[in-house]
């Protein structure tokens, strides 16, 4: 696997561990947000946090789109599941996730609705040409990644004149979720985060590049690298960062050159602006609403907006009370500071969406993490 | 984010097809979304869609940096007592 | 193919409610296609009951029920998988087989060729395993209410004396052996899922390992135990083993065999291999001075060539199973929540 197995290299890792380590400064405290779960994932997959020295500390940022869903387009989505008329194509990041009193989609499969797990938007094109007499509704969700994608299975639709897809779009933007981080005021009772510096989304970068960063590194003076998901990207990005952080610079650097540029993908930007554009606001979970941070399917495309198509009811949707995943999403409160995490929440029975998706923060916890928390809670005991 | 993977291409297809390699596995992938594609060129591939192309100069520049970076234990201790108790050469990835 | 008796090419036509009926079309399946290709002297008795002697020892007896879809992969189809399952049931209880049973349940409408493609691997199995299908069973059920074919097998076996393999029998000190490169299996069955499809060369490892185990235990007779990690992967089968044992397992990521291709899979599909179905592959834990001895006889035998100590037993009360990551770190590998889905975050 060229390209993969080099950036995990454990004699690679030592060397920046080392190297880390020099840098620090021993009187501080580094507190580096990784916005992506594809970080979080790798921090917790490959040992990262055990190779750096003990003050810096990964912030677990709202990088996840599984976990940013706001819970009623989850239950919008299990009501066109639940019609007769509809087949729902899904990743298979959506099933688990709980909606409303936990009804999530592999629920709302078990009570009969036609849903398909598929692994890219071709795949839902292709249930939509071998059933003409169905509704297919492509579930899109995603950042700027997974976006070019939808768009072109749009444009393809309108091509070829097929009248029965139409897609579900929830697809959001990063860099206002990260100015939205920074800005945001604490709520009442809460610490507010403290952020030294952000590990920059990847593949959202490849697309988009690196020159969207620059103005949120300029206006809230925050060194933002942009970090690939290996595990040898994330040590060097954090090296990168702590020299930023110790020099007092503030600057947009490039640690995943061999896919980012700074402009990104200039034909795939193009794309999504043909077939989308800008909601005024979006609701993310855990950030609340986000001004222009949100796409929606541009009227040119209207046909092929299955909000337009199907006339979703108003839902009451609730999250479970006592739920932390907003805060933990904001990187306000660790997963073990939830009075739910592993107790009545642990990935068998989620009751939010951080403990479903592998590359939500509490999922990372529990399924990676809680042997270094112990290992932690006893060393602090003992002191 | 999300997942994607750097795969090679093996063949180029027509209606912005192409196949991708990783190890024995042959996939195939839309490349929509890039204006030209050639056969051994690395794709980022995500969601059956090649997203960026992986530039390998770069990927070297890369694994480059970080070898030049940090000193390993043992290296330290061959510096300390000299050459003759080397026993272990440095690859670099 | 072989064709046994006179009769050349499979079976044609589609199951209908009349061959679950008892009359006349139920006898000639039966017959023709079942008879025919699983016979044996038990079977030939013709009763609805296999009758036949014991060996001293210990019974053991298993039952399973065989889903899959597809039902023909790379590798095998459910006939010949349902023979390895439920022999490698016995097997890991340190049983040597002595003979199965075999429940089919046919949806209506499927075609009668591919379940006599089924019914002959599953013979196939069963001769090169040397263990008789003694009695079976077909019920029709009607189009919709069935995946084509379901099967459900007992098996019955002989544990030899002095061998007490038990999942709660793993102590501190003791190491884990694993028999080859895991998920190959789960590999091939999900190379040809509707939506996912890619081309591999990868087959399911789907084998009976009765003549692995019997090999072990001539070795070594005291093995503490013996696993299949079939569905849930490595790491399922290893955390029932922690916890029925109340201890902790320490694994080291790089000497668990993983194919390259099985590993490029599982990276585009964002699944851990260690959690990926098995279907002929043993985890066993013994002493650490047998461990030696353990993996010469398993490495010359065809089914464990890549045999290799992936671990060890350690005490912790609460039962993790923990691994040294090969890029330095640790992790915990916890059980899984229902089956891995492919994903794309």
């Amino acid at each position: 696997m060229k390209y993969i197995r080099e950036f995990r290299d454990g004699k690679l890792a030592r060397r920046l561990g080392t190297a880390i380590a020099n840098e620090v400064k021993a009187d501080r405290r580094y507190h580096l947000m990784e916005f992506c779960g594809g970080h979080t994932h790798a921090i917790f997959r490959y040992g990262v946090q055990d190779l750096v020295p003990d003050n810096v500390e990964y912030v677990h940022g709202p990088g996840c789109p599984v976990c940013v869903l706001p819970v009623r387009r989850l239950d919008d989505a299990v009501e066109l599941a639940l019609r007769q008329d509809v087949i729902l194509t899904t990743y298979g990041d959506m099933m688990r996730v709980p909606g409303t009193k936990q009804k999530s989609l592999i629920k709302a499969k078990a009570e009969g609705a036609d849903i398909r797990m598929v692994y890219s938007t071709q795949d839902a094109l292709n249930i939509a040409r071998d059933n003409p007499d169905r509704q297919v509704v492509c579930f899109a969700i995603g950042f700027e990644t997974t976006t070019p994608p939808t768009a072109v299975a749009i444009q393809q639709a309108k091509a070829e004149g097929l009248t029965n897809f139409t897609v579900f779009c929830n697809h959001v933007l990063t860099p206002p979720a990260i100015a939205h981080i920074v800005e945001a005021p604490a709520e009442p009772g809460e610490t507010p985060v403290r952020i030294d510096g952000f590990l920059g989304p990847s593949h959202v970068s490849s697309v988009i590049g690196s020159a969207p960063y620059e103005p949120a590194a300029r206006s809230y003076r925050k060194p933002i690298v942009i970090a690939g998901f290996e595990p040898l990207d994330v040590m060097q990005s954090t090296l990168m960062l702590i020299r930023q952080i110790n020099q007092g610079r503030h600057e947009v650097e490039n640690q995943y050159t061999r896919v980012v540029t700074r402009h990104g993908n200039r034909k795939a930007q193009q794309i999504v602006a043909d077939v989308l554009e800008c909601r005024e606001e979006f609701e993310w979970r855990g950030l609340g609403t986000v001004p222009h941070s949100a796409l929606r399917i541009r009227s040119a495309y209207g046909e092929f907006d299955a909000e337009n198509r199907f006339a979703l009811t108003p839902k009451a949707s609730r999250e479970v009370k006592s739920c932390e995943c907003p805060a933990v999403l904001r990187g306000v409160k660790k997963p073990t500071e939830c009075k739910l995490f592993g107790t009545v929440c642990t990935p068998d029975n989620p009751m939010g969406a951080c403990m479903v998706s592998s590359e939500g923060a509490c999922a990372a916890y529990w399924t990676y993490g809680r042997r270094r928390e112990a290992a932690l809670s006893k060393r602090e005991a003992a002191e | 984010m999300c997942l994607a993977i750097p795969a090679r291409v093996v063949s180029v297809e027509a209606g912005d097809m192409a196949t991708v390699a990783l190890e024995g596995i042959r996939k195939p992938v839309s490349t929509a979304l890039l204006d030209t594609v050639n056969v051994g060129d690395y794709l980022l591939v995500h969601v059956g869609f090649a997203l960026h192309k992986l530039s390998e100069d770069e990927a070297e520049r890369t694994l480059k940096l970080m070898a030049e970076t940090g000193v390993l234990a043992e290296e330290l201790a061959e510096m300390a007592d000299g050459p003759d108790t080397a026993t272990e050469g440095e690859t670099g990835g | 193919m072989s064709s046994p008796s006179g009769r050349s090419g499979l079976h044609p036509g589609t199951v209908d409610m009349t061959h679950g009926g008892g009359g006349r079309a139920m006898t000639d399946l039966i017959e023709d296609l079942f008879r025919r290709h699983l016979t044996n002297p038990i079977l030939d008795q013709g009763h609805d009951a296999g009758v036949f002697d014991v060996p001293p020892g210990r019974l053991a007896m298993s039952t399973d029920a065989h889903v899959v879809s597809p039902l023909f992969f790379p590798g095998g189809n459910i006939g010949s998988l349902a023979v390895h399952g439920t022999l490698n049931d016995l097997a890991m209880a340190g049983a040597k087989p002595v003979s199965m049973t075999a429940g089919f349940i046919l949806e209506e409408g499927y075609p009668l060729s591919d379940l006599e493609r089924i019914v002959i691997s599953m013979a196939e199995a069963a001769r090169e395993a040397g263990v008789p299908v003694i009695a079976g069973d077909t019920k029709v059920v009607e189009k919709g209410k069935g995946d084509g074919v379901f099967i459900t097998t007992a098996g019955i076996g002989v544990v030899p004396e002095n061998v007490a393999i038990s999942p709660a029998a793993a102590r501190p000190g003791q190491v884990v052996l694993l028999s080859g490169p895991i998920g190959d299996h789960g590999v091939a069955i999900l190379s040809k899922r509707e939506n996912l499809e890619f081309e591999t060369e990868i087959r399911s490892d789907s084998a009976a390992l009765h003549g692995l185990v019997d090999a072990m235990i001539s070795a070594v007779p005291h093995i503490a135990v013996l696993r299949d990690p079939t569905r849930g992967g490595l790491a399922t089968a290893l955390n029932e083993i922690a916890h029925a044992s109340r201890v902790g397992c320490v694994l080291h990521e790089e000497d668990i065999p993983v194919r390259p291709d099985v590993q490029a899979a599982c990276e585009l599909l964002g699944l851990d291999p260690l959690y990926v179905a098995n279907e002929g592959k043993l985890i066993c834990i013994c002493e650490a001075g047998d461990a030696d001895r353990l993996l010469d006889v398993m490495r010359s035998h065809p089914l464990a060539m890549q045999a290799a100590k992936i671990g060890d037993i350690v005490e912790d009360d609460d039962c993790m199973v923990t691994m040294q990551t090969g890029f330095g770190g640790a992790r915990v590998v916890d059980w899984p929540s229902g089956e891995q889905l492919p994903r794309i975050c």
